[in-house]
């Protein structure tokens, strides 16, 4: 087996039994906190498809994060309130159903993609990071200034919302779906990365020229892996509103755009199972060096230094080995 | 005679006050290699630009396979069948020759938007690109990174990867350069009986390769043809002889 195997199968591993442990020795908030873990590795795999195999540097992928908890936020308080969102001719009510849930805030996503990415993939480079910034924070004072869904102080949801029979509220539980989520939204990049598609993406991130001369528009990938990218990070939006039961404008902030980007090149970009790495150390640095001091992100920061500057692969790249595999 | 695939008719282009296309107009027809040739900052990369679609001409048309392509992106012109290889190499380098073979087979036969198929385990892909390699002769290489191989293998694998395409025509800026003379003389063997598969206007400037292989020639100088003709004629063209080949093919 290849060393990344064994790493992404230890790591998968890791985030089943650390859960099942703590739930055994009864510690809800260490599930908690790795549910937190999975739902940023969502977001970072949806970044990372645009990132890692377009070598799309959206810093503003918050939209979509923040789209999907807005998505929840919304739903949910109508459901809550017992009032519809819209009511006039068309009758739309509010749901506490988390399917239902999932579908609204990946199709949102996608959409809210579709457009920005067809404004922001006419330029590259840093034009690119600085539009895609720049819409992040229209949505971010978008937000704020929206008081009908509480403006700066956000929304706050009673209780999780259903699915199946399952308690939701229970952190065990909870973490399953997130889990599951992560294993399906994995297999689908995984297969994505090796399917006809992946491969003319990567190709244009390596040569956009060779891609036009055997027939393939590079605007065009680029866009439909935005969409995908997109679609991925607002399922995790919804997913990290339901953890809180909880969603702000925090969600649309660039330091949020800052932190999905931090995971994936923690963890090591274009690796399919990078950001769940990234997440799950960024987790654990936060709550190790949070607890010594309320500046941890002066650490962070240092050791984000340390990584672009000696691993440029990320934790994947040491552990793993520099090169990417194309198989 | 059949109709030409590709007709370049009174092309004309300008960069502020340079003019790098002056009512260009030259054609390639079924079985020929026509050399294009000229000095350094004649305006050939220009005029490959606007046959394959990175530039639009300011005045004139492309006609391609009987249709106008004039409007249309390179990609599009490529899925018509303009296969071409780059002067400088453009492949994707972090990729097995094998997967820019599959790539370019890809490019043929269309369907890039599937996202659940292993793409390396398609079997009409992978033969289309292995034939692909086998004709150039890098099969041994196939599962080389492109990064690792020699400057000479890149270029025929830039050449395999046109050769995936089915192209109806090929348009080669320059695939010589940079090759020893071991390298040149095989790839001149190659496009020799490459033109039979499909016609090949040849950017070149090793003189030696473009006199053994041209059909026709034209000479390009401050972005105007000043002549097209058979090797002979060319040789004896005195406008030629002046503008551009000089002393190197003096008596």
């Amino acid at each position: 087996m290849r060393r990344e195997t064994t790493l992404n199968a230890a790591l998968m591993a890791a985030l089943l039994a650390f859960p099942l442990w703590a739930y055994a020795v009864d510690e809800p908030f260490l599930i908690t906190l790795t549910t937190r873990a999975v739902v940023f590795a969502i977001a970072g795999v949806g970044l990372n498809f645009a990132l890692g195999l377009g070598g799309l540097v959206s810093f503003g992928h918050a939209v979509f994060f923040g789209i999907g908890g807005y998505a929840m936020g919304i739903l949910a308080f109508h459901a809550q309130s017992y009032t519809p969102i819209i009511d006039g001719w068309l009758v739309i009510e509010g749901t506490k159903s988390m399917p239902l849930i999932w579908l609204v805030a990946v199709i949102v996503s996608a959409i809210a993609a579709l457009g920005l990415g067809a404004l922001s993939l006419r330029t590259s480079g840093v034009y690119f990071i600085m539009i895609t910034l720049a819409f992040a924070q229209m949505f971010y004072f978008f937000a704020i200034s929206w008081p009908a869904y509480g403006g700066e102080d956000g929304l706050s949801i009673y209780v999780r919302n259903g699915l199946g029979g399952l308690n939701t509220m229970d952190p065990i539980q909870f973490y399953a779906i997130c889990y599951t989520w992560l294993v399906v939204v994995l297999f689908f990049v995984y297969r994505a990365a090796r399917s006809p598609f992946g491969l003319a993406l990567s190709a244009a991130r390596q040569n956009e020229a060779r891609v036009q001369a055997v027939g393939q528009v590079p605007y065009r990938l680029y866009l439909v892996a935005y969409v995908i990218s997109g679609a991925i990070t607002g399922l995790a939006g919804a997913l990290f509103a339901d953890l809180n039961r909880f969603v702000s404008p925090t969600m649309f902030s660039w330091q949020t755009s800052g932190e999905i980007m931090v995971f994936v090149i923690l963890g090591g970009v274009g690796r399919v199972f990078g950001p769940v790495a990234g997440a799950v150390l960024f987790i654990l640095l936060e709550h190790v060096l949070g607890g010594l001091s309320a500046y941890w992100h002066v650490y962070l920061g240092a050791i984000l230094l340390g990584v672009v500057l000696f691993a440029r692969g990320g934790l994947f790249g040491l552990i793993a080995g520099r090169e990417v595999a194309h198989d | 005679m059949t109709e030409p695939i590709l007709k370049v008719e009174g092309i004309s282009k300008s960069f502020g006050a340079v003019q790098a296309s002056k009512d260009v107009s030259l054609d390639l027809r079924m079985g020929e290699i026509h050399a294009l040739i000229g000095p350094n900052g004649a305006g050939k990369s220009t005029l490959i630009a606007q046959i394959t679609g990175g530039l639009v001409p300011d005045r004139g048309r492309v006609v391609f396979g009987g249709q106008d392509v004039t409007g249309l992106s390179t990609a599009a012109r490529a899925r018509l069948g303009m296969g071409r290889t780059f002067q400088i190499s453009a492949l994707a380098m972090e990729y097995t020759v094998l997967q820019n073979a599959v790539l370019g087979a890809l490019g043929q036969r269309g369907g890039v938007f599937r996202f659940f198929r292993p793409v390396m385990k398609d079997a009409a892909l992978l033969d289309a690109a292995r034939a692909a390699l086998a004709q150039v002769g890098l099969s041994d290489v196939a599962q080389v990174r492109t990064a690792e191989l020699s400057h000479g293998q890149r270029r025929q694998l830039e050449v395999a990867v046109a050769l995936t395409l089915r192209p109806r025509a090929f348009l080669m800026d320059e695939p010589m350069a940079g090759l020893g003379a071991d390298g040149t003389q095989v790839l001149t063997k190659f496009l020799d009986e490459l033109r039979a598969q499909a016609p090949i206007l040849l950017v070149e400037h090793d003189m030696d390769a473009v006199f053994a292989l041209a059909d026709r020639i034209s000479v390009l100088v401050y972005g105007e043809v000043i002549a097209t003709g058979t090797v002979d004629q060319i040789r004896t063209n005195s406008l030629v002889r002046e503008a551009y080949l000089g002393e190197e093919i003096a008596p």
